[in-house]
């Protein structure tokens, strides 16, 4: 159902959607027969000349079943829900499958700064590739993110991949991704931070591993200083 | 009301059985009356309800026509889009439905459906209003000062709130959290007095599971409030010190915690929810069970369930802050307490519906309130185990599908409770009838917008639309037409409901001078309020009431008359 508004580009988008459909089910279920019950008896016993309502206390049995069965309905419903919400939460948030790569995610008053771990793989060494606003992933490659918040709380928000995190200044928090769809999507951030929480959009790119590797090429930062000397700079 | 504060040297404003003329000063601003006071917070209520309408009008129509020139507010700068939000939030909570549900229903109905002739600490209580009334001031006055008003979101995290460099509202926040802590202490007051009053001052005869159901869900809401809202003043306080002391609770750079603000705040706020909900559940109890004609089915079951809820409702916090950073293994606890919470609601809900079975059902003005109470109620608790779920609130998290479920809790909530409450008490409060057929257009033209609204912001918040965001075009996926025809629909079916609220006042000022006289018993009720006059008099019984049996005694087989008030004698 959400897949027909917002498509799904990540391995555990559809855990999310699958969730969504099974409390819609059993929750349409019941809202439908709650309302469905209440205008009925509306109609039902509006009132009429020379009628008189019953004199009712609820504390019949055989009436007072019409609420202790659907009440304990209600709570074995409640079950299966908490087991899928528990198993997809456990499989997003709790559980981390081991790293294919990494990206580092600042979020600060009003852009998100994206570092990608370049040519080598690794965070932290001369070859990282800094960007402004845009995230560029290799398709089927299990990410792992660093998020850190520089000034406030902002919140790291893909909609395509079904994924939120809140970013704390103060601390680094680790999850994962894998994303599996070739495309550009939105990225968000979903937790208010000033007045420019308006602006604070950014993009993520989803590639093929060679054009992912075609955009490494061109964007590490050793092949930018390989082309300065050319552009006059080291010329001064 | 105790007896001693009427016999023993009464002061003089206290004396409710002196018939000597008050100035209009003593009568109407100065006054201990419970129902003096309980009208100054409904008309204050109301007052800061058209403050939040405006705000919501203002920003719906930024959303709508970004960039417009709103009529009678001019250009929504971003600065202004998060003040609007904001304040229209806290608002429509703090200075909305607690003063006209629990403060103004529960000084009106409290000591006249107890019995008694007045709160037990009338000066305590004139002292509550007081309080709230400076609150509201000092909430209006921050939009006037430099930076303008605080627009860090009702939750006021921090450290957006805590340092004006990110806020930008250098006194904006901090006004902003000192009317707010204002509007705790006159609530903390007002609550004393209304369990007090209902503990200590019923008349003879009214046994505990002889009060009205909505006196219960008042008490147990201002006992809710009084043990959660501790935690969030001395977070109010640490934050207003942060802000202009140079304090770093909450500052993680100098050793705080910015999350540790949180727990304070939503340890108060979910419970909050419910604060100002079980007022709106005993109103429309009271109005099904006269409306039908039936005892409530089941006035323990309502009672109990509704304590049940009130215990859970401290255990429920964290699910507003699953994907804040906190240990993920803790969602799994928040998640089963939160799913837990919908057992009870449930309960109640099946109750209301089941009340009707057998009823003789008149759908007067008050009725229809009530009804949609229900009607719309549910669809903001179904919606609640999306978000209860947390595998599914990673998704939908800060996005417009937790706005409407919000929505489709407080609206019903603060609007159609309290249009239930006003509607079904008038003929009492002002001793004349309401028009019904007027009642009936304005019932028809809030609900059906109201609908128009929030449904199709069900559908933006699925399709991943963040909140609080001014203008959507810097969002490709979420500046597609079919989204931004929404926001044109949900605007319009704003504007739609805004100018129906006007039927409701011109019926409300008609009504007051020229309405049919009410008499004491319109509706052919049973609790004690309406055995006196309409309005009460001051001391509102001349002879105080005994009461023999429970309020809901409707239809009984072997009487003549469909109903029994409390107070006949057998």
């Amino acid at each position: 159902m959400i897949e027909s508004l917002v498509p799904a580009a990540s391995t555990y988008a559809w855990e999310i959607d699958a969730l969504f459909e099974l409390v819609f089910w059993l929750v349409g279920f019941w809202f439908i027969a709650c309302e469905g019950m209440f205008f009925w008896l509306i109609f039902k016993f509006k009132a009429k000349d020379g009628q008189r309502a019953q004199h009712i206390t609820g504390d019949e049995k055989h009436l007072h079943r019409w609420i202790s069965i659907p009440h304990m309905l209600v709570l074995v419903c409640d079950i299966f829900i908490l087991g899928a919400a528990v198993k997809v939460w456990y499989d997003i948030k709790q559980d981390l499958p081991p790293a294919e790569s990494i990206v580092r995610i600042v979020g600060q008053q009003w852009t998100w700064t994206f570092v990608h771990p370049g040519p080598d793989n690794v965070l932290d060494t001369a070859d990282d590739i800094y960007k402004v606003n845009e995230l560029h992933l290799e398709k089927d490659v299990l990410y792992h993110y660093k998020l850190e918040a520089v000034d406030v709380l902002h919140d790291f928000s893909v909609p395509v991949f079904r994924l939120k995190q809140d970013a704390i200044p103060g601390r680094v928090i680790t999850g994962w991704f894998e994303p599996n769809l070739e495309g550009e999507f939105d990225v968000q951030c979903a937790e208010i931070c000033g007045i420019g929480h308006g602006l604070m959009a950014a993009r993520v790119f989803i590639t093929s591993p060679e054009k992912h590797a075609a955009w490494m090429a061109s964007e590490s930062p050793l092949a930018l200083a390989a082309n300065i000397p050319s552009q006059g700079i080291g010329e001064e | 009301m105790a007896e001693s504060i009427t016999t023993d040297a009464p002061a003089p404003a206290d004396d409710h059985h002196g018939h000597e003329e008050q100035s209009f000063w003593s009568k109407y601003i100065f006054s201990t009356d419970h129902k003096m006071i309980a009208m100054q917070y409904m008309f204050t209520g109301i007052a800061m309800a058209m403050i939040g309408g405006f705000m919501a009008y203002a920003f719906r129509m930024q959303l709508a026509f970004p960039g417009i020139d709103v009529p009678g507010f001019g250009i929504v700068t971003p600065a202004n889009y998060n003040a609007l939000v904001t304040n229209h939030g806290a608002i429509m909570i703090f200075w909305v439905a607690m003063p006209v549900l629990i403060a103004a229903f529960g000084n009106y109905l409290i000591p006249l459906m107890c019995g008694c002739d007045d709160m037990v600490f009338p000066k305590i209580n004139r002292l509550s209003y007081q309080i709230f009334l400076l609150s509201a001031v000092v909430l209006l006055t921050s939009f006037f000062v430099e930076g303008g008003g605080f627009g860090g979101a009702w939750t006021a995290y921090p450290p957006l709130s805590a340092k004006a460099e990110y806020s930008l509202t250098p006194l904006g926040s901090t006004i902003w959290l000192v009317a707010v802590a204002l509007e705790f202490v006159a609530f903390l007051l007002g609550g004393i007095n209304f369990i007090t009053t209902a503990m200590n001052s019923r008349a003879p005869g009214m046994k505990l599971y002889d009060i009205p159901i909505v006196v219960w869900m008042i008490v147990i809401a201002s006992i809710l409030f009084l043990v959660s809202v501790g935690p969030l003043i001395a977070g109010a306080i640490m934050l207003l010190f942060d802000q202009n002391l140079g304090t770093a609770f909450f500052d993680p750079a100098r050793g705080g915690d910015p999350i540790l603000w949180q727990h304070l705040f939503w340890f108060f706020g979910h419970p909050e929810v419910y604060v100002v909900l079980l007022p709106a559940l005993g109103i429309t109890a009271e109005i099904i069970t006269v409306f039908a004609r039936k005892k409530l089915f089941g006035y323990r079951t309502v009672l109990h369930t509704t304590i049940a809820t009130g215990v859970l409702s401290f255990t429920v916090w964290a699910h507003h802050q699953f994907i804040a950073g906190v240990d993920p293994r803790m969602a799994h606890v928040f998640t089963l307490t939160t799913l837990l919470i919908s057992v009870p609601i449930a309960e109640m809900m099946f109750v209301y519906i089941a009340t009707l079975y057998g009823g003789s059902i008149r759908l007067t003005t008050p009725m229809l309130w009530g009804l949609a109470f229900i009607a719309e109620f549910l669809i903001g608790g179904v919606t609640g185990i999306f978000l209860g779920a947390s595998g599914a609130d990673i998704y939908f998290h800060d996005t417009y599908f937790v706005l409407a479920h919000f929505h489709y809790t407080f609206f019903p909530i603060a609007i159609i409770g309290t249009y239930a409450g006003l509607t079904y008490w008038f003929p009492k409060m002002f001793g004349r009838m309401m028009n019904d057929r007027l009642g009936k257009i304005h019932f028809w033209g809030t609900i059906i917008p109201f609908n128009f609204i929030f449904i199709p912001l069900f559908l933006v918040g699925m399709g991943g639309q963040h909140r609080r965001i001014y203008d959507y075009s810097h969002f490709p996926e979420l500046a597609v037409p079919w989204m931004q025809d929404i926001r044109v629909l949900a605007t319009s079916a704003l504007l739609v409901m805004i100018s129906f609220q006007l039927v409701f006042f011109y019926n409300f000022i008609v009504s007051l001078r020229r309405g049919e006289k009410a008499g004491k018993n319109p509706w052919k009720a049973n609790t004690l309020e309406w055995t006196t006059e309409s309005p009460p008099p001051h001391g509102n019984w001349k002879e105080l009431p005994t009461v023999y049996r429970g309020p809901y005694e409707y239809s009984l087989p072997d009487r003549e008359d469909d109903y029994w008030p409390q107070n006949e004698p057998n």
